[in-house]
């Protein structure tokens, strides 16, 4: 295990000082470079959330700061600074005050060990997943906390189903990163990473059937621990005003805001390095790539372009899926994602221990084959449906003389009715 | 009077960039509570739909009143709700801003000879900008929330958070007069004869 901050160190030519010293300081830099890095993250990912709301529902979204709304991030985050601290009367002021920092903590913490790199990488631990998935439960804490000292009914009803929540997901969710850690023979992310390979068939994803849906198994999990809707219970603004959070204004609120998003690009992250073989590179070893800049960066450049799709599939989940009921919740955690994880990790050790490597080629051909034609079927029919959007619904009123009503445009079935009339002229 | 120099006794202190920079960030990202007392609800709703966009100008709604800066009167308010009405204002987090939306909010409305209805919200709430309409359409109130937009650009932040402002000595252009001007630009030339 060795540190960047101890690289960075040694690069310095720092020797002469005391070497304590000079690793805590350079840990300190490091550690507001990685914070400032993530609080950048969350804030683009809140702004790509609004975007992609807006085109799901057929609106703009965000577009009047900055290019493309880019800029509407640091407004309301320069809006919620100036904004005023409420602290309920009723509340547990200690408690109030402190119960962002668990989850902003938890969740910031968590990116030390998160592979960006083959070199960019603040701490490669060589109990990488188990740090992960210990230190994001720091954030159970801090919703408890949130949820108990607002003295708020709804409050603590979030609080509590996050709580319960959180705990449930963590189990399948660790199982599914253990089937990999049982292939890969260990737990250092960068390790894991090095076991795969750039192209897709070399990943962990496609390398037997019980990690392809091993890997469903996680993703689903993952978005359930990060309270993201279609398990957004903690939240759901028709039972629960706005949850745990709903007594907090100004920053503290803007804590949890910022956890929450950065924890939407964290379980992208993870599910990159554990799955979709991180910063490796097609046709490139991790030999060639240490040696060359530009491959690092590229690596980089990849890894980012991954887990990047990853949070925009989190973020399309949102605004597509309805939410579940808190049984069904439960349900689906403890009555099929639980069984089949168990199940995945038992394939995956009988895998290792029965199938001959011949076979496991074969097996690893066939996954990818399965695997790539289902992704392909799914994106044909997604372009298909972006395609014919207009087929079922039209918002389109200012398509008859200029400025007047027509209401045959409104028709339902208007894209039928589009092309009826499509040689027509404006009659 | 150059509104962005603030006077001190040992000459004058350049505060207004940063004023405005943190009025053109908080104009930007004005969140409004998402409640409603009556049938204007429906078409604040519809402010959020597709055809006015309101997410455009960083306006989206809040569930809850501690995160929200603009809370809008929609609807008819009747005696029994106003004393919750009045809560949810207090609830919400300064600076906070308050929009009477159509008839029923501003004066009563068709309702005004009803014994339980309150005879307009500003009788229970400082209301900064009034809307037309019964109800108005989502346009109308997209205008208001800009309105109160150009309010919050002008405000001297700053000297507000540190208590010194309203000045008597310094006379800033008051929200008053600043929306007497809009309401003015809005209507236009007077049509002669």
């Amino acid at each position: 295990m060795q540190l960047l901050a101890e690289r960075i160190a040694t690069w310095l030519g720092m020797e002469g000082l005391p070497r304590q010293a000079v690793v805590a300081g350079v840990v300190l830099v490091v550690a507001l470079v990685v914070a400032t890095v993530v609080l950048t993250i969350a804030g683009i990912l809140t702004w790509a959330e609004r975007r992609v709301a807006g085109r799901t529902q057929s609106r703009v979204g965000p577009n009047r700061v900055g290019p493309l709304g880019f800029l509407q991030w640091v407004a309301d985050g320069i809006k919620l600074i100036t904004k005023e601290d409420v602290i309920p009367a009723a509340a547990d002021r200690t408690l109030f005050r402190l119960a962002p920092y668990p989850v902003i903590v938890g969740i910031f913490a968590a990116f030390a060990s998160v592979p960006f790199g083959q070199k960019l990488i603040a701490a490669d631990l060589n109990v990488g997943v188990l740090y992960l998935m210990a230190i994001t439960s720091l954030v159970v804490v801090g919703v408890l906390m949130a949820g108990w000292a607002s003295n708020n009914k709804w409050a603590l009803l979030g609080g509590v189903r996050s709580a319960a929540q959180i705990v449930s997901y963590e189990v399948p969710s660790v199982l599914a990163a253990l089937s990999v850690v049982l292939l890969a023979g260990t737990l250092s992310l960068q390790g894991i990473i090095g076991k795969q390979g750039g192209w897709p068939w070399e990943w962990y994803l496609f390398y037997n059937p019980f990690t392809f849906v091993a890997f469903f198994l996680f993703f689903t999990s993952a978005v359930a621990e990060g309270n993201r809707t279609p398990f957004d219970l903690p939240e759901a603004e028709s039972e629960l005003v706005a949850g745990y959070n709903v007594e907090y204004s100004g920053m503290r609120f803007a804590g949890f805001f910022l956890g929450e998003f950065a924890n939407v690009y964290l379980l992208s992250a993870i599910a990159t390095a554990l799955f979709f073989g991180g910063w490796q590179i097609p046709g490139v070893t991790p030999d060639m790539q240490a040696a060359s800049p530009v491959w690092q960066a590229v690596g980089v450049g990849l890894f980012a372009l991954k887990a990047g799709t990853g949070a925009f599939v989190v973020l399309w989940l949102r605004w597509t899926m309805p939410r579940l009921r808190v049984d069904q919740l439960m349900g689906l955690c403890y009555r099929y994602l639980l069984p089949l994880s168990f199940a995945m990790l038992l394939g995956n050790a009988a895998y290792v221990w029965l199938v001959p490597q011949w076979a496991a080629w074969v097996v690893q051909g066939a996954t990818t084959t399965v695997g790539l034609a289902v992704a392909g079927v799914f994106v044909r029919r997604v372009f298909y449906h972006i395609r014919h959007v207009g087929d079922d619904v039209s918002l389109d009123l200012a398509r008859g003389e200029s400025g007047t009503f027509d209401p045959q445009l409104q028709v339902r079935v208007y894209g039928a009715f589009r092309r009826r009339h499509a040689g027509d002229s404006a009659s | 009077m150059d509104p962005y120099i603030e006077r001190s006794p040992d000459g004058a202190v350049a505060i207004g960039t940063l004023d405005s920079l943190l009025n053109l960030a908080r104009k930007n990202s004005e969140w409004y509570l998402l409640f409603a007392t009556a049938c204007c609800g429906i078409e604040l709703m519809q402010t959020g739909g597709p055809r006015t966009d309101a997410d455009r100008f960083g306006f989206v709604f809040r569930p809850t009143p501690r995160q929200a800066d603009t809370i809008i009167l929609a609807g008819t308010i009747t005696y029994k709700m106003a004393s919750r009405v009045r809560l949810l204002y207090e609830q919400m987090a300064e600076p906070r801003y308050v929009i009477s939306m159509g008839s029923c909010a501003n004066t009563g409305g068709p309702f005004y000879d009803s014994y339980p209805v309150v005879k307009g919200g500003d009788l229970i709430l400082p209301v900064d900008v009034y809307v037309a309409g019964c109800p108005p359409r989502p346009e109308a109130l997209i205008e208001a929330l800009m309105l109160v937009q150009d309010k919050m650009a002008r405000e001297p932040w700053l000297r507000k958070a540190r208590g010194r402002w309203p000045d008597p000595k310094d006379p800033w252009p008051q929200p008053s007069a600043v929306l007497g001007s809009c309401a003015a630009a809005a209507k236009g030339p007077t049509p002669k004869g």
